[in-house]
Formats: structure tokens, sequence, C-alpha cells
């Protein structure tokens, strides 16, 4: 008998201790998820801390709208499959509302997910918001806790972490206060994928190539979409793509990929140059974009 | 050179780095991303773009691990960073941990689940107090191996004799740490030298460079796997006609193998079963081992929830509501005796009061002070306690899972102390142990 774990064991147990964390210290818990891998990811990783049990949290999806819709249909079936239950709030009905407000020219609506969100928590009075966030995303996300306390306004204050020390999670909170817990904080975009690999997971068909008319802006190509308006100079194209991570349909940059098998893109990962985040747009603004979107509550 | 890790059997090391300031430990980080090809060309050009607002010229490999906007204005890195990398056969966890303000409380949330521990001394200055106390919070959480890097070589002619005096002087007061294994690494994190290829600079230096030593380092026998213990985390109850009767104690196993058909017995209360299955998503298995995350269904329904310790009869650890401990202590307002605090030890959160402060650890002199009135921010010293209910717990230094806590502010619910429960004395009442360096 060897008594040692491969790495992806090791994250898997310790992301199962997380879960099991959140079950046993919140009231009212909640996991968003988006119908993307990482979330997938997380499904896969509940039904191994509670089943036969069900879940012991709802599943929650802020909706921007601006959608593949090949990823609703996703997150509907696999809800559905695993007879869990599904919360969809809406950033449309959040503007409508007042709650979210688009500034003139917005067109993502990835930011307005924000307040969309904590209404939502408020709406549910969820005390902890399970999220698939890694640290290997992005600076600031690398230096964020695995348990990140949210103020009565849902802002992270970097400067003011508890140390996480140990398998130790200080888990209590004070009224009007809410926690968001990253059971994949350890994970690489690698790691995400050799999982979906090895637990033959279904994933929304986007991620595989796929024949897409797109267009080419700030570097990256850009799915056609009726969300999406020409700029002079601006040439539509038909390409083999693929998506690496998804967001608003506006603002998320496909990939040139011939890769239509989980083998395949983990070999085109295995060899990428640039990061996943690099196909975001709403990342590319500043160099502390993440960190300011952090700081206003965002995933 | 590597691409990333594509073996699913491939381990994972966690490390932490400390040092001063300035002693180039985030040049260090940098550079073993670097040099492993995790640094995407999007990374570069975001760095490329900064370093030209800065005017810094070329791109600085710190700004790969200083993220947020007051490091990045300030140069200095305010809190422990996690960072990623594979080779082949082994998958990293790097807990890069700031060396100015607030060290040693960041320190020790990096490094205590480490594997390994890298310490950064400057081969201009060579070891310092700051050294030391690396050294001795490395050996206070047990962290089984240590690799002392002693950077910044090219600055002092890639000296072998500066290189010896500094292994010299540091193992001399490493004689009285707990460290089994140290390995000392001349290099120069700003120029490659000895991280990922041997150095031609420095042919007198026969060992391993940074990245082979960190790839070849053995940890298989790191786990602990002769104490079994099993702090119940959660259980599972389906409520559902197909699994009437199931009832699944949840939870990581902390120390041991627990194996189908073992006895074993509940803490505290010290009622006996046996377990009849190890449930999990893909199937029963026959054994789990430590740090696996199973359920365990036992033959009778006892009353069992989160916080007790399922051991074996013959095997067990100590349960009681005193005992002493090294702490650090992490909050700016001081610890006062008989000051009362929640306790989260194993999956138990219950109260304690702090009975007495024995003494405060002196990092000049490497000795406790005695009388200690109080504890201030990352001061380490220790204490006795008593706890409101019987926590089952292992000397810190058999178990880091059974043995260690953390204090809570009831009021302000911040973490005020990190804590590691001291074996018990078995010499007669009244006689106090001799304090040991740790």
């Amino acid at each position: 008998m060897n008594y040692r774990l491969s790495h992806i064991d090791a994250l898997e147990a310790e992301s199962i201790y997380i879960l099991r964390e959140v079950a046993a210290e919140f009231q009212r818990p909640v996991l968003l998820f988006s119908g993307g891998k990482d979330s997938i990811c997380m499904l896969r990783l509940a039904e191994k801390a509670f089943r036969p049990a069900k879940f012991p949290f709802p599943l929650m999806h802020i909706d921007t709208g601006h959608n593949f819709p090949e990823l609703i249909d996703f997150r509907d079936r696999r809800a559905a499959q695993l007879g869990e239950k599904l919360i969809v709030r809406t950033v449309e009905d959040a503007i409508a509302k007042g709650i979210a407000r688009p500034t003139p020219g917005e067109s993502s609506r990835n930011r307005l997910q924000t307040p969309t969100l904590l209404a939502a928590i408020e709406e549910f009075k969820f005390d902890c918001a399970i999220g698939g966030a890694r640290r290997d995303e992005e600076k600031a996300r690398a230096k964020e806790r695995i348990f990140s306390l949210r103020d009565a306004f849902g802002q992270w204050d970097p400067k003011n972490q508890r140390p996480e020390i140990w398998n130790l999670f200080n888990t209590r909170i004070n009224p009007g206060e809410h926690m968001r817990a990253f059971p994949l904080s350890n994970w690489t975009e690698l790691d995400v994928w050799q999982y979906i690999d090895r637990e033959k997971l279904e994933i929304p068909s986007i991620y595989f190539s796929h024949r897409r008319q797109v267009v080419r802006r700030d570097g990256q190509w850009l799915p056609v979409s009726d969300l999406i308006t020409l700029k002079p100079g601006e040439e539509i194209r038909e390409l083999d793509v693929r998506v690496r991570t998804i967001g608003d349909i506006s603002c998320t940059g496909c990939v040139e990929s011939p890769a239509t098998t989980v083998q395949d893109i983990i070999a085109e990962i295995a060899a990428a140059k640039v990061t996943e985040r690099g196909s975001r747009a709403d990342d590319k603004r500043s160099e502390t974009s993440m960190e300011d979107r952090k700081r206003e509550g965002y995933f | 050179m590597f691409t990333h890790a594509l073996n699913e059997k491939s381990e994972l090391l966690r490390f932490s780095t400390s040092g001063s300031v300035d002693d180039g430990k985030s040049t260090l980080i940098g550079r073993l991303l670097y040099d492993t090809k995790l640094i995407f060309e999007d990374t570069l050009e975001a760095l490329q773009r900064s370093a030209d607002i800065t005017g810094e010229g070329s791109i600085n490999l710190a700004n790969l691990t200083d993220g947020l906007r007051a490091e990045r204005e300030q140069g200095i890195t305010i809190d422990v960073a996690y960072r990623y990398f594979a080779t082949p056969n082994r998958k990293f966890i790097v807990a890069d941990t700031p060396g100015h303000i607030q060290y040693t409380r960041n320190m020790i949330t990096g490094a205590s689940t480490a594997n390994l521990s890298i310490i950064l001394v400057d081969a201009r200055q060579g070891v310092v107090e700051q050294t030391r106390r690396h050294a001795y919070i490395a050996s206070m959480l047990r962290i089984p191996h240590l690799v002392v890097c002693i950077n910044k070589m090219d600055l002092v002619g890639f000296s072998e004799e500066v290189f010896k005096r500094i292994r010299e002087d540091f193992e001399q007061f490493a004689t009285r740490l707990h460290i089994r294994d140290i390995a000392f690494i001349p290099v120069s994190a700003l120029l490659g030298d000895n991280i990922v290829e041997h150095s031609k600079n420095m042919p007198w230096y026969p060992g391993a460079p940074l990245l082979r030593h960190l790839e070849e380092v053995y940890i298989g026998a790191d786990l602990d796997l002769s104490d079994p213990r099993f702090p119940v985390q959660y259980v599972v109850r389906p409520r559902d006609d197909r699994y009437h009767d199931f009832r699944g104690l949840a939870g990581q196993i902390a120390g041991g193998v627990f194996k189908v058909g073992d006895a074993v017995k509940a803490l505290p209360s010290g009622k006996t079963s046996r377990i009849v299955a190890i449930h999990t998503y893909d199937g029963p298995v026959e054994q789990a081992f430590n740090p696996m995350s199973v359920q365990l269904l036992l033959a009778d329904d006892l009353d069992i929830s989160r916080g007790d310790m399922l051991v074996r009869p013959d095997n067990l650890p100590y349960v009681g509501t005193d005992f002493e401990a090294r702490i650090c202590w992490m909050s700016e307002e001081a610890l006062m005796p008989n000051r009362k605090y929640a306790i989260r030890h194993t999956t138990r959160m219950t109260r304690c009061i702090v009975r007495e402060i024995k003494s405060r650890f002196d990092f000049g002199t490497l000795l406790p002070q005695r009388p200690a009135p109080q504890l201030a921010l990352n001061d380490i010293g220790r204490i006795a306690l008593k706890t409101m209910v019987p926590l089952c717990f292992d000397p810190y230094e058999r178990n880091r899972y059974t043995g260690s806590f953390i204090l809570i502010d009831e009021a302000t619910n911040a973490t005020v102390a990190a804590g590691m429960i001291q074996e018990p004395p078995k010499s007669v009442p009244g006689t106090d142990e001799a304090e040991y360096i740790i």
C-alpha cells in the first residue's frame, strides 16, 4: 500500500474539507454556479463532500444577460441532473430596480454583477457565498484568503485579512457581514482541466473548438453577437475558436484553437503563452483592476 | 525548459519563503517562475508596461509577486501571497511571506502547512537577528526541511569563504533547533545562479541548484501515519428512504490510517464501536489515511458530532482541559493573563481562559524571559490554558493538526494567536520541566 496522494488528490481532499467547513459553520451558505469550468469542478467537489445527502446549500447564478446561450442551457441542465435548487438573479432586473447602474458607454456587465450579487446575498440573508476563484488567476487573488471576510458593504479589505493558520479557519462573522469561501484557492488552471479529465465532467461546448464569427478588437477575438457594434475598419471573420474563460459575451475573447477534446485542451494550456485572464478585456484596463473590483465586492 | 506538470501522479510540495527586507525574496520567486517558464506573455507585457510607468526601465522580477496597489507604490510586500508552479514530477505551492512589518504573524501564516521553508540570507550581511528569528519559527512550526539560500553571491565575488563562514554561523546556532534536514545553497536570484542551472560562477559548490533540490527532497516521511486521528467535521445524513440509516461521519484524517473492521473509540465520550465502511463518492475504500477526506460509517449509532474525535482504543491522544502551549501573539492589543478567548482546535470551537503567561521568548538571547507580564504583537511565549470543554490533543511535535489551535477575540472576531500544544509533564507534579529552546 502506497500511502501517498497525488497532487490532484491532495487538492481535492483540501477542497472537500473547506466545503464541509462552510456547511458546518454557516447557517445560510450558497454556492455560486455560473456554468463555467471552475464552478463545474466545484459541483463535483460538493458531490464528493456531501453525497449521498443533498447539498446543504442552494446554487445561485448572477446572470449578466450577456450570455453565450450554450452556457445557460448547460447551467439549467446540470442543476436539474443534480436535483439541486438553482437561484438565478439577473443584472437586467437589478438595473430595472435601480440596484445596478450602468455608466454611459459601458458595454460589459461584469462590473454590474457586483451590486446584483450583493443584493441577492441580502435578499436571501446568505452568510457565506462559495466561489470558484483561484489564486493563480490574478495578483490580487494571490493574496486573498480561503475564507475572505466582507464587511456590511460587501467590501474586501486586503490590508486587514485574518491570518489563516494550519487548517484552522476562523469563520466567525458579525451581523451584516458575510464570508466568501474559495475551495479552489490552491488550484491552477491546469489542475482544473486535469480534474475535468479525470472526473469525466461534462463542460459547455464553447470550451471546445467551434466555427464562430469573431471580430478583432484590443488584441483579441471577440464573438459577434447582438451586443457588439462594429467599429469603422473592423471586419467579421469566421474562425475555429474556443473560449478559455467565460464572462460577459461582449468582453470574452476567443482563442483560435483546434482543440476538440479535454486532452487537447490540456496539451494546449501546457504550452500556452498567455494567461487565461489575458482573454478577458475587463482585466486589462489597469494594473489593479481586479483589486479594485474585489474591494467593491466582486467575486 | 519545463512545461507544466502533465503527470497526474505528481506530488504536492508546499514551501514558504522568508527573509529580511531587500534580501531578494520576491526576486527569487520571480526567478523560479521565470526560469520554469511560468511567466506568461501577457503578464510580462503588463510588467513591461508598469516598468515604463515607474521609470525603472528593465523588468523588475519582484513585481511578479508584489500585487497590490500599496505594495507597488511603496515597493514593499504587504501580505502572504501564494504562487504556483510545477515541474513534471512536482507541483509547488509557494507562500511568499514579507520580511518587515508583521513578519512573525505572516511567516506563521505562510509556513504553518509547509513541508519546507526557504530562508534567505544576504551574503553581504550574513546571519542577522531576522535570520535567527525565521529559523526559530520554522523549527517551532516543525517544518521538516529547511533551505538556507545565501543570496547576492554576485555582490561578494562568488566567494566560497563568505559562503562557508555564513554556513558555519548558521550551523552553530542551528544545533539548538529541531530541524531534521538543512541544506545550504549559494545563489544569485537576480542573475539566476544556482536557481535552475548549476552556477558556472561557483564551481566550488558541489550540491544541487535550488529547483533540483525542491524537486528531489524526500517528503514521503513528513506525514504522520502512525497515530490514527479523525476529528469529526460534519455528519452526513441523507434523510432519504434509500439511505434511511446512513450516518456518515465526515472529516479529513489528521493522522494515521483507518481500516474497515478497525475498533474505534469516540472521544471525549469514550464509547467504542467498529468501522463497517469507509464511504467516498467514488465508492467504498478498504482503508484511508492522512490527509484524505472521507466518511466513516460505524457499527453502532453513537452520539457523535462535530468536534468529537475518533481514534484507536490502543493509541489515545491526551484528553483534558488544562495544558501548556507555545503561542505567537498576533494582535495589536497585548495578551494579559486571565483573559477569555474563543479557541478553535481541530474541528472543535469552545472557550478558554489564559491562566498564566509562563515566559516570553527573547530573540536576542534566544532564551525565555521570566516573568512575562504580557505578550505583545509578534511575541512568542509560553502560556497555560484552561478550556471550557475537554480537548483531544497530541503534542504539536507529534502531530501538527491535533496539536495546534488558534485563539479568537470574541468581541472583534479577530484571530489573535496561533498556538502549539506542548507535551504535558510526566514528572512529579510541582516540578517544572526544563524549558528547551524549541
